[in-house]
Formats: C-alpha cells, structure tokens, sequence
C-alpha cells in the first residue's frame, strides 16, 4: 500500500470523523428543488468533504504548488491529460463524431512523442484542440438526463447519470488502473489527485466571494457545465422565465423566441 | 476532471468575461460607436480594451476596489444592463418589488459581482479573447456573442455574453463562462432567500455578504 494507503487511511477515517460530526445546516425547503432531491444528504456529504478537503487535500496542494515551479505543474498537468486521450477518442467515437476521435489520436500520437510524453501540448499549438470527454456525456447525448443532482464522497458534485458514467470512465477507460506495477499506479493515482486539486487553488478564492450559499451555487454550476459539456459547448437556450421586458418599451417588436421548449431554467 | 472545469469556469464568471472592465482609453470613442452598430462589435471593443487597460494598471490588478467602482461607473454601466441582470435572477418576485426595493436589489447584486471580480481581475491579464463566428437576422434584437479568452498556457476558455438592443444601443445582460451562465447560477440561491425572508431578506442578504467581503479585504 504505501504512502497512498496509509493516506487513503487518514481519509476514511477522518471522513468517518466528519460524518460523525457532520451538522451541516439544511435550509427550510430543502429538497424541493426538483433536479436536487437528496438535498439533505448531499448538503451533509457536501459539508463532510469539504472538512476532509480542509484537513488533507488542500494543504497537500498548497504544499506541492509552493514547492513546484509552475512550469513544472503545467508540464505534470498536461502528461495526465495526455494519458486521457484514448478516453476522449473512444466517448467521440460513441457520440458519433469520429473525426474528433481521429483527433484525439493524433493528439496524443503528435503529443506523446513531439510533446515529451505529452509535457507539451504542441497539438493545439498546431491547431488541435483539446477535447473533453467522459462516459457521463456520452451517456447525456444519447438522450440520458442527468437526474437527481448527487454529491459523492470525496469526489464531490456529480449526478445520477455521471456517477454511472464516472463508474465506467474509473472501471473501463481510465488508462492509470491499467498499469500493472501497483505502487506506480498508486503513485500516479495519487498524484494526479494533488495536480487536479492544486489547479483549483487560484478559482477557490473567488468562489467563496461569488456566492451566497456555496453548496447551492456549486451545485448550479456543476448542472449547468455539464448540459454546456452534454452539447460540446453549444445547449440550446432555456427560456428564461417570468422576463417581463419592462424595460423594453413597445419600440420593439415582440421579440422571436424560436428556442425548443426545454424545462425551464428553475427547475 | 469536471471539478476542475467547474471550479475555473466560477472563478472565471466571476471575472463578469474578463471583458466588461475597460480602461481610459481612446478606443472608448470606439466601443460607443461600436455599441450602436454591432453587438459582436461591441463585445470585442469592450473585451479588448478591457483587457489592455488591467494590462497597463497594477492598482487594477491588485483588486484596488474604489478603482474598479470607478472604472465599472465610467466605462462598463453604458454597456451593460444590471437591472436586467438583476431581474431575471431575482425571477418572478420582482413584479412584487417596489421601485425602492428594485433599486436596492441592483445595487447590491452590482456591488457582489465588482467585489468578486476584484478578486478575480489579476489573472485576467493573461489572457487574450478570440472572437468565435458570430450569425445574426440583420432585425434580431437578442443575441448571444460567442468568445474564447486564451491562455498563455493551458486550454481556452468558452466565454459567451447575451446582448439586448435598447434605444441606447447594444446592452450585455449575461455572461457565461463555460457554459455557466451568471443569471441562471443566482436564480435558485435569489429564490430560497427570497423564500425565507422575502425580498428585503434577499437585500439584507446580499448586503451582509457585501460588508463581509469588504471587511476581508480583497
């Protein structure tokens, strides 16, 4: 097990610890959102990674990007992304869209090699972007909806459609749980995990200023960036309800709304 | 992955498209015209000029409030619609709003989103905006304008504004950074404390969150 195990240790217990002690406060109407009917367990679990995330992960991060030039962090960043392509081939491939996927090999054919085990995105240097797949929006094009809004233990926001597609990323896709050398892939597993939370550091920040209630604003957000991801970046619009116009004086016409009658916005 | 993705495009949004602060300049002149003729026009003027003048202005960089509030009064209030903004968060209450009680609303929601760009504003200077193909009926009057704010390093960034015309010209009602759009990420959070407290609950609200973050200092 290692270093990784013994970590995983602290987690489990401290989660344990945290959901002991959990006493997230739940608003009245808790619940009543219709994309969110666990409200309750997810504000607890919501609250219970959020102590573990305090207590372990962060400072883990703020440690690795204190010691680590950025040049570095990007560089280590790129390389996990790298080993990612084979799973935005094979989702593009699921949604149709096999030029993308043609794409993807090429990245990480032109990366791999080019781009120092993918140290170096030169591909979108060279005009091919980064794509970004997973299993959940494969499943979200093909007509899933997302259901009720999840928080997972540790893992943070996700939705009933996700946490299967995450189980099938994590299970099938994921090229680091094919590595047979187990304290290697502990070791990359471990620090893919540090790299992903340091990025977060910089926005951290911000969100805690933006929002009024975190976990509802997160939640939000997770559900509308995953719909954006679900249509590669192009959803069609909600309605926007109750926009009265007032400001607009008769001068313009009625203005068209041709948008396809999605649910609306406020669930 | 997403997490990560989610937790950018908040710090982003709250960057209001990196786009809406825009410094003294003499393209000022030129984002006006441009307010008047195009909205795709606009949005790149604005986005440009913005970014040039955080750029140019290390007090800018460094969050200073009063110089944003400055910089928000004189260059972005002509361009953007707040009230708007406010009112499709706050949703179906507003119709039971009282004018006072609507200005107040504005005012708060305004000064939450400059607070929180100030945080944000320092970063915004590594990035540059592509404009992404724009397609519009020459008699539409609601648009959306499509950008990307490239990094030096790392992956672009999907940054989209909806326009309106008004008899002044071309106003940005909302911002959406990776699909997140501002409006529709406050709609739910307006409506539980407008549950709660009802609109002078959603104003005391905003308010608190307001001194808190100015006695945190930025």
């Amino acid at each position: 097990m290692g270093v990784l195990g013994r970590l995983l240790q602290k987690v489990a217990l401290l989660a344990l610890a945290g959901g002991l002690a959990a006493c997230a406060s739940i608003p009245p109407g808790a619940g009543t959102n219709p994309a969110d009917p666990w409200e309750v367990y997810n504000r607890h679990m919501f609250d219970v990674n959020d102590r573990v995330d305090r207590a372990v992960f962060k400072p883990v991060a703020q440690a690795y990007e204190a010691v680590l030039p950025q040049d570095v962090r990007v560089c280590v960043n790129n390389m996990f992304l790298n080993l990612l392509e084979p799973v935005n081939a094979i989702n593009n491939l699921l949604q149709g869209k096999p030029s993308e996927a043609m794409s993807d090999l090429c990245r990480l054919a032109v990366n791999s090699t080019v781009g120092l085990f993918g140290c170096f995105d030169v591909a979108a240097k060279a005009g091919a972007p980064r794509s970004n797949e997973d299993f959940g929006q494969t499943l979200g094009r093909w007509g899933l909806q997302p259901g009720p809004y999840f928080v997972l233990p540790l893992l943070g926001p996700s939705s009933v459609r996700d946490t299967f597609g995450r189980l099938f990323d994590f299970l099938g896709t994921d090229p680091l749980w094919y590595i047979q050398d187990i304290p290697v892939r502990n070791t990359l597993v471990g620090v893919r995990l540090v790299d992903t939370r340091a990025s977060l550091l910089p926005a951290e920040k911000v969100l805690e200023a933006a929002a009024l209630d975190r976990y509802q604003f997160i939640r939000d957000a997770y559900l509308q960036l995953r719909r954006n991801l679900v249509y590669d970046g192009n959803p069609p619009r909600l309605l926007d309800p109750d926009d009265e116009d007032e400001d607009e004086r008769p001068a313009a016409a009625p203005r068209p709304r041709d948008d396809p009658p999605m649910t609306p916005a406020t669930r | 992955m997403s997490y990560k993705t989610l937790v950018t495009s908040l710090a982003l949004m709250a960057l209001l498209g990196a786009g809406l602060v825009h410094g003294p300049s003499a393209s000022a002149q030129g984002t006006a015209n441009a307010a008047l003729s195009a909205p795709d026009a606009l949005v790149k003027s604005l986005s440009e000029d913005v970014l040039d003048s955080i750029r140019k202005d290390p007090t800018l960089q460094a969050g200073d409030i009063a110089r944003l509030n400055a910089l928000v009064d004189e260059r972005i209030l002509p361009y953007v619609n707040f009230e708007k903004m406010t009112r499709l968060a706050v949703g179906r209450s507003w119709r039971d709003a009282s004018p006072e009680q609507r200005q107040a609303l504005t005012k708060e929601f305004r000064a939450l989103l400059v607070r929180t760009y100030a945080g944000a504003v320092s970063t915004a200077k590594d990035y540059q905006v592509r404009m992404q193909p724009f397609r519009a009926e020459p008699n539409e009057t609601d648009v959306t304008v499509r950008t990307q704010a490239v990094p030096a390093r790392g992956e672009p960034i999907q940054l989209d504004y909806r326009l309106e015309k008004t008899g002044a010209g071309w106003k940005i009602y909302d911002v959406n950074v990776l699909g997140v759009w501002l409006v529709e990420n406050y709609r739910n959070t307006f409506a539980s404390e407008i549950s709660r407290g009802g609109i002078d609950g959603l104003i005391k609200s905003l308010g608190e969150r307001n001194k808190a973050l100015e006695s945190r200092k930025t």
